[in-house]
Order: structure tokens, then sequence, then C-alpha cells
């Protein structure tokens, strides 16, 4: 065994415990019943969650979309400044998430509730309240909200070893704006909007906390079934473990064609 | 302006962050020259290139091609193409992708491309390389392609902001000639930068020497090394002893107490002048047979010659000679009148031409508080 061979061993040993040892243990549980006998009939039931299953995954790549249309001009903005602005608007971006999760998604509440911040401000111009909170919509803007930065750092990471020659060799061959985005930018920065998309739509598909907060637990996402089977009222580890292996099963199969699209992109290139 | 000027700049005036890059530069150039913008770092020859290319908007003055103003033309809409230092190749894109970005935008028939993508493959030496990646190819070919990319479009005029200065030596000398080839074949404006005075000498039929964003001198090769206009272009374009002299009458300089027959005239009499020698013309003889007669301190052998330093009453002069004069000899030195070049006094008088130190670029890179990176406002190096 090599000496760097030797220093990835703690690593290994971790993974093995904490993550392939559950992983088995999830698959153990989703296949057997109560009693530890082999059985499909947990998987069977996750049939009676698709409508859940559907609406996790629509609301999940709904928030991965509009912080992807957000974020994406805004890392290329922040890449094209110059070293020391640069690391000002990282940090920046990055601020939201010196502050607990739980207290900025409170304070979404309190901006969205009936009485909350936005309806005051529209009283004040004397307009009639909004009633956002518990809506998918509040659920929405709490993933984009918290899971933002995650988007802008990949995007920005790959984007800022992007030259600025490049760029302009574009422009210099007859690249109108939209052309320079379509034919250089995007295949160039396709490595960063996958990356992006996974970091931000696992989280948004297998959250509780938002839904709970921001939805008022009104409408269940897939998260909250999975924590209520764990360490709710429902206990069941089977039927927690069936959801969290089809959730990871279809988590698995959105990213693979994301990483299909992403290789066409930078294969492709122009037209022919 | 005459009707075959393809480039005509007036009166521009460019500055990043207060600091003035370009100082009302005119700069007229004919349709079919081999244009070289000389000069050191932060000169503002690169800014120059890229107000032709339409990447900077100067603050005042006019851009005109072709006799029509394009001050607001936007990179895209010009019918110029640069090729950039460092390439700028599009990395996911293989070779022939790389070439034909610009036809593709141009919707041009599949065919049409073909056929064009191959002949200007052939033109640069590259045939057979159409699916390789870009990243898989050498420098020298990295640059062809990008050679090949910029001439796809046919423009009239092409733009080279330091092609060369990445390859090594021997690729780079080959590469000269090739460009100049093409230059010629294929008859159109070449517009190129450098601060190689040895590569503008050898490739341009105008040589523009700057310095500080202002144009010191424009001319034939011949005209910038035979006849620089101050010491600035003296010291710059290949080595020059210049020292202070005084114009007695047309034809006769006195300096070192002694008067010296020359070919120039025109000058005021007994007017302070700058004398340029340049090192190759000194012919060395028996120190009592001499003008001017000194002391070797220094000798450097350089292949061709021996780059001999002598002292002359104080005054350094740099002797390239094929005869060796060990250090301490003593020797003197005839000047024929056509190895004696007279200028003007000018700003840089006395800046530069004493072999006493060392230059001011090696000053210049021990000071840490001067920057030599950058030309200002983050544009790209010069």
């Amino acid at each position: 065994m090599t000496k760097h061979k030797i220093a990835s061993l703690p690593f290994a040993v971790w993974m093995l415990i904490f993550t392939i040892l559950p992983l088995g243990m999830v698959i153990w549980f989703a296949f057997t019943d109560s009693k530890g006998t082999f059985t499909f009939d947990n998987i069977l039931k996750i049939a009676d969650f698709s409508e859940t299953f559907l609406i996790s995954i629509l609301l999940g790549a709904l928030a991965t979309l509009i912080c992807l249309v957000m974020a994406y001009p805004v890392a290329f903005i922040i890449s094209r400044t110059g070293e020391r602005v640069q690391q000002t608007l990282v940090m920046l971006t990055m601020m939201p998430m010196w502050m607990n999760f739980l207290l900025r998604t409170y304070a979404w509440m309190s901006i969205l509730e009936d009485k909350g911040f936005i309806n005051q401000f529209l009283g004040l111009l004397g307009m009639e309240p909004i009633h956002m909170i518990n809506t998918r919509f509040a659920v929405v803007v709490g993933m984009v909200y918290n899971f933002l930065p995650f988007m802008i750092i990949p995007l920005y990471s790959v984007m800022v070893k992007i030259d600025k020659s490049i760029i302009e060799a574009a422009e210099d061959l007859g690249s109108n704006g939209f052309q320079v985005f379509r034919r250089i930018l995007l295949p160039l920065s396709a490595p960063g909007i996958v990356t992006g998309i996974t970091m931000v739509f696992v989280p948004a598909v297998s959250t509780f906390v938002i839904s709970k907060l921001l939805g008022g637990g009104k409408e269940w996402l897939i998260g909250d079934f999975i924590e209520n089977y764990f360490i709710g009222t429902a206990k069941d580890y089977n039927i927690g473990s069936a959801l969290s292996l089809v959730l990871m099963v279809l988590i698995l199969l959105c990213m693979a064609v994301t990483g299909l699209v992403d290789r066409d992109e930078e294969k492709g290139g122009i037209g022919g | 302006m005459s009707v075959d000027t393809i480039i005509d700049l007036k009166n521009i005036v460019v500055s990043f962050d207060g600091e003035t890059v370009l100082d009302d530069l005119s700069l007229s150039i004919r349709n079919g020259e081999f244009v070289t913008l000389l000069g050191p770092s932060g000169c503002g020859k690169t800014t120059t290139l890229r107000i032709i290319g339409g990447f900077v908007t100067p603050d005042s003055g006019d851009v005109f091609f072709a006799g029509k103003r394009v001050n607001d033309l936007p990179p895209h809409k010009r019918q110029v193409n640069t090729i950039f230092q460092r390439y700028a190749l599009f990395p996911h894109l293989n070779v022939f992708e790389n070439v034909a970005f610009g036809m593709r935008l141009q919707k041009k028939k599949n065919a049409e491309i073909k056929e064009r993508v191959a002949e200007l493959l052939k033109l640069v030496n590259l045939k057979g390389f159409e699916n390789r990646r870009v990243h898989t190819l050498s420098g020298g070919q990295q640059q062809r392609v990008a050679i090949a990319r910029a001439l796809a479009n046919g423009p009239q005029v092409l733009l080279l902001d330091e092609p060369l200065a990445a390859l090594d030596l021997k690729l780079r000398k080959d590469m000269q000639l090739e460009l100049k080839k093409m230059q010629k074949s294929l008859g159109i404006t070449f517009i190129y930068v450098t601060h190689d005075q040895e590569e503008a000498l050898s490739m341009s039929d105008t040589v523009v020497v700057m310095n500080e964003g202002v144009i010191q001198q424009i001319g034939t090769p011949q005209d910038i090394y035979n006849e620089p206009k101050n010491a600035f272009v003296a010291d710059f374009i290949g080595e020059s002893n210049i020292l202070d002299g005084i114009m007695r009458a047309d034809f006769v300089v006195e300096f070192f107490g002694r008067k010296f027959a020359c070919l120039d005239r025109g000058f005021a009499p007994d007017e302070p002048v700058d004398v340029v020698i340049r090192p190759e013309d000194i012919d060395i003889v028996e120190p009592m047979k001499g003008h001017l007669t000194g002391k070797v301190t220094e000798v450097t052998f350089k292949g061709v010659h021996f780059e001999t330093i002598v002292d002359f009453k104080g005054f350094k002069w740099m002797i390239q000679t094929t005869d060796y004069y060990p250090v301490d000899s003593v020797i003197g030195i005839v000047l024929n009148p056509e190895d004696i070049h007279i200028m003007k006094k000018s700003e840089y008088s006395g800046l530069y031409g004493d072999y006493s130190s060392y230059s001011e670029e090696f000053d210049e890179l021990a000071d840490p508080t001067i920057d030599l990176t950058d030309e200002g406002g983050g544009e790209s190096v010069d």
C-alpha cells in the first residue's frame, strides 16, 4: 500500500460506516417486513404516494429552474469582475449560509404571512393583501432562497475559467450577444450547470422543513412522509426505507438525464 | 484621406481609471500594407489594436474603416478579424469547427464550409487535423488554427496581437516568414502588434513606434533604424550610443570637444543635439590612429560578435566587433560621416544610450513599486 492510499483510509472507513452500511440497511428495510422476512409489499405500497412524488419533483424542478435562471447571469457577471470585487461578491453570495437554515426559513414566514412584511407594505400602498403563506408558491420561494447559492457557486467556478479572449474571439468572428451565449458560454459552462442542478434539485426534492414551515404542513412532500415514518408518529422503517430508496432512484434518473444533455451540449456545439 | 486608406484613426484619446493610455493618436493605414505597432509594455499598442477590432471605444476621436465612421460598430459587425495573444481557440470544438465558426454564423452551406475549411487548413499546413481536439495540439499548431479561423470570414484587415510571443525562437522565425508570405499572397492588410523590434523590422512595410500612448515615429524599417527621430526610438530599435553634441554648422557636429563630419543639416547654428552612433558602425583602430581613444571595461561574447564596452572620458559606449580586445586594453576608434546620425533634442534626451549601467528595463524589473503587467482597466497585457 502506498502512502497516499493509507492517507485515504480514514475516509474509506468513514464512507463504509456512514454511507455504504446505512444504504445497505435502507435496502434491507425496504425489502423486509416488521418481522424481517423478505417482501415486495413496501415497494408496492409506494404506488399510493405517486402523487406526492410527482408534486415533490415538480416543485423541486421548478425551484431548480428558477435558481438556474437567476444564478446564471449573476455568476457570469461575478466571473467578469476584477479579482478583489470577485472575492467580495462570492462572499456576499455565501453570506446567507452563515445564518442558521431554520432561522432563515422562519424569517420567510414573517415576510410572507397574511400580516407579514409584504402585505403590510401592500396595505400602505392601499392594495389588497395577497395570501402567500402555506401555499406551493411559498414553498418554492423558500427552496429558491435557501438553495440559490448552491447554484451560483458552481456556475461561477466554471465561468471564471473561461478566458475573456475566447468570448472576444467569438464576437470577433461575428457572434452577437445571444450567439456568444448559445455557442460559447452555454457549452463551456455545462459542467457547472449540471453540478448546480444536482446541488439544488436533490435537497429541494427531499426537503421537509421548508414544506412544513412555509407550506404549513397542509401538503406533504415526500420528505415529510419519510421524516414521519422514521421519527414521526407513523413509525415504520420499512415503508420509510422504501420511500427513500425510490426517491433516490428517481433522483439518480433525473441526474442521468441532465448528464446526457450536458454531454450532448459539449459535443454538439454548433448545429452541424 | 486617400482612396486606398483602409483604416484611419483620428485624434484618439483613451484612458483607463484616469490613466491616459492613448494620447491624441492619429494613424492612417493603407490597404494591403503590413503595419507593425511596436513599443514596450504599456505603450498603448494593444489598445490601438483593440480600438480597430471594436473591443475598446475611444473616449474621444474617430475611427474610420474604408471611409466610414465605425466608432459605435460592435466587433461582430466589423470586417476585421483578430488573432489573439494566446490564440483563444474554442476548447469545446475540434479544429474543423473552430475554423468553421465564423461561416456557421453566416449560415453558409455545409458543402461550402467543408471546402473552405479544407482550403484554409491547407494554407496553414494543417491538412488532416480536422477532427483533432484543440488541446491536443502544440502551441505552433494552435497558432495555425487561430490564423485559419481568423481568415475564414475573408476579412479585409487582420489584426495580430503578439501572435508569436508564446512560441520558441526557431518556430517564431519560421512563422514570421510564413506570415509575411501569407500577407503578400492574400493581399490583405495586416496590423501586427509586438514588442520585439527584430520581428517588426523583418516583417513590416511600415513600423509605428509607440511609447506612453504617443506615436514616436512612423516609417519603413530602414527609416526607423537608420534615421531614428529621437533617443527613445534609437534606443528601442537596436543598440545605440547616444551622446550630447552641438551642431556647429551644416554637416559639422561637435562632441567630446572634437568636430566630426556628418551627413545632417538644417539645424540652427550651435543647436544642441543628440548624436546616435550604432555599435556595429564603429571601426576600431590602433590608439594613435583613432579620432578618440578609450579603455575596454567589459567584453561579452555574442556568437557573431563581441559586445565590447569601452570607456571614453567617463562615457561608456557599446561597440560590436568581430575582433577580441581584452579588458583594460586601450583602443582607438574612427567615425566616418555616415556612421553619425543627428537627432533633435527631445523629452527622451539624456535618458538612453549610455552603457554605464544596466538598462532601464532592468531597473524597472528590480523596482517593486512599478507595475509592468498592466495597461490599466483590466485590459490585456500589452
